[in-house]
């Protein structure tokens, strides 16, 4: 009889956990509604007969190539620099870890128009760094691309740091102790080891910051300002285009969905999945 | 009643339905507070002014004025770019009254039949240069703007400030390459009060609720390129007889002192 009973335990078991009660079941497709329905609404409202007009037009290809450039080139900031403080804070200990930590990850939480204003203070052509800038050099960066670099990289790389900052807590510090007793040096056993192990949260992170480099809105427009072609990413458009032409603001929401759902289907089974 | 429960619900269903659309021009100024308390007799409960960003000076002082005029009365002010604004009216924004910098974007509102009675016109504004303090660049005209390395701003075409400028450039046929459309008047003088650029083209208004902050330069294509404002209370309105109270404040001779001393012209 106990010999009989016994493996019928995790089969029951089985069975319930695969039918959901109906208390969790009703709020988890709220839930589900709530965040799909907003992006159905979209598709049922759009102007799909002026879409082709509004979608070949050089001032949408103009922003969508430049939301697409400036997201890329702050992924790129975001990983040379994100990686190495993500493996400064997983791997060295030092007075103020916590609080460095915090600190990094604080534009996660800010409101992207506050890290506007931070960053026009910053670097701006009279804030506390960008007048040196100015001074020595003559660069300034509000109304540049490359403001909107700054600007896309300030928000998204804490993403970036989050992620690998995981990845290597997760990841077994024994290969690289043992990269050391055979001689290697710390920075080798990084580059050989370390980097090697984590890749896939590493491309996890960098996907997560792109995408939210791609949606910035708020410190870009503080920081670079807008204008079409050198700082009016797809978000600006869309912002300007809903105040005076609603139609076109819904065809621009749906290609930069069309593109983030693009990259998140393209790129998940590869990496997202693999972490 | 039910006929008011059922337009709230309305109401409701096409505010969830815009969705993001709505949070995004809402912003952080969204003016949602709680509804306002359905006074009978006189003039109490919350009214929820959407005013043109240039307004704000102006209207913050009206403000304070009405709600010491009329005790249990709350000014809730929403100030943006009109269009903006426009649009979330449109969209089922919760507001009583709207201010506009221009009949254009008032006409958004009256098309789709949100303003209830017909606008009117209660004051009038025209554009200044605005410059950095001592006007360094030594800027007298608009044409000065256009010369090289000089950094100016001018408000997004999508909004009045913009187009009214757009439309004093066309005069005088010069073409001006700015560094950035801005999204509203407030922060193209803004960008020049942080001394990111040099100038900016906004309303005399700004320039003088600015103080010292900037420097204003008149220059005669101005007077092609003037705003009308035109204020209405709101269909939706939940709270009619203070929204008319407010608009009525601001049409009053006080209202119109208020108003001209910003540097607004009578209509």
């Amino acid at each position: 009889m106990k010999a009989q009973d016994f493996p019928a335990v995790p089969r029951r078991r089985r069975r319930v956990s695969r039918g959901a009660p109906l208390p969790l079941l009703v709020p988890a497709l709220i839930g589900v509604a709530f965040l799909v329905l907003p992006l159905i609404a979209l598709l049922v409202r759009a102007p799909w007969r002026s879409m082709p007009d509004l979608l070949t037009s050089t001032e949408v290809w103009q922003a969508l190539r430049l939301s697409l450039v400036c997201a890329t080139a702050a992924t790129a900031v975001s990983l040379v620099v994100g990686v190495p403080l993500a493996w400064l804070l997983a791997r060295v200990e030092f007075p103020g870890r916590r609080l460095v930590r915090a600190l990094v990850t604080l534009p996660l939480v800010l409101p992207p128009v506050v890290g506007g204003v931070a960053l026009l203070m910053a670097l701006g052509r009279n804030g506390v760094v960008g007048r040196l800038l100015d001074d020595w050099f003559g660069v300034t960066l509000p109304f540049t691309t490359a403001g909107v670099v700054v600007a896309e990289a300030f928000v998204a790389m804490p993403f970036l740091v989050i992620s690998v900052e995981g990845t290597l807590r997760a990841a077994d510090p024994r290969y690289e102790e043992a990269a050391a007793t055979l001689g290697a040096s710390r920075f080798t056993a990084f580059r050989r080891v370390t980097l090697p192990l984590v890749a896939p949260g590493i491309a996890a992170g960098a996907v997560l910051a792109w995408a939210r480099a791609l949606g910035e809105f708020g410190a870009t427009i503080t920081f670079a300002g807008n204008f079409p072609g050198r700082t009016q990413t797809m978000p600006l458009a869309v912002y300007l285009a809903l105040q005076n032409d609603p139609e076109a603001a819904i065809a621009l929401s749906l290609v930069l969905l069309a593109v983030s759902v693009a990259v998140l289907a393209g790129l998940r089974d590869r990496w997202m999945t693999a972490s | 009643m039910p006929s008011r429960s059922s337009r709230r619900i309305r109401r409701a269903l096409s505010s969830g339905a815009l969705g993001a659309a709505a949070l995004l021009v809402l912003g952080a100024c969204s003016s949602s507070g709680p509804p306002p308390a359905s006074g009978s007799g006189g003039v109490s409960g919350e009214v929820t002014v959407f005013a043109a960003a240039s307004l704000k000076e102006s209207f913050e002082e009206l403000g304070e004025r009405f709600e010491r005029e009329h005790p249990g009365t709350h000014v809730t002010f929403s100030f943006g770019g009109s269009d903006a604004l426009a649009a979330s009216i449109t969209g089922g924004a919760p507001a009583d009254v709207f201010a506009s910098a221009s009949p254009k974007t008032m006409k958004i509102v009256t098309d789709a039949g949100d303003a209830s009675g017909t606008p009117v016109t209660f004051v009038r504004n025209r554009l200044e240069i605005a410059t950095l303090p001592g006007n360094p660049d030594r800027i007298g005209s608009l044409k000065d703007l256009t010369r090289n390395g000089l950094k100016v701003v001018l408000c997004d075409a999508s909004v009045p400030c913009g187009a009214a400028a757009k439309k004093a450039l066309d005069a005088s046929g010069l073409e001006l390459t700015p560094v950035s459309y801005e999204e509203d008047v407030k922060s193209a003088l803004n960008k020049v009060v942080l001394k990111e650029a040099d100038a900016a083209v906004v309303y005399r208004t700004d320039v003088q609720a600015a103080g010292d902050k900037v420097e204003g330069v008149e220059f005669p294509e101005s007077a092609d390129a003037v705003n009308d404002y035109p204020i209405t209370v709101l269909e939706r309105s939940e709270n009619t007889e203070a929204a008319e109270a407010f608009l009525a404040l601001v049409r009053s001779p006080e209202g119109r002192k208020a108003l001209t001393g910003a540097g607004f012209l009578a209509p």
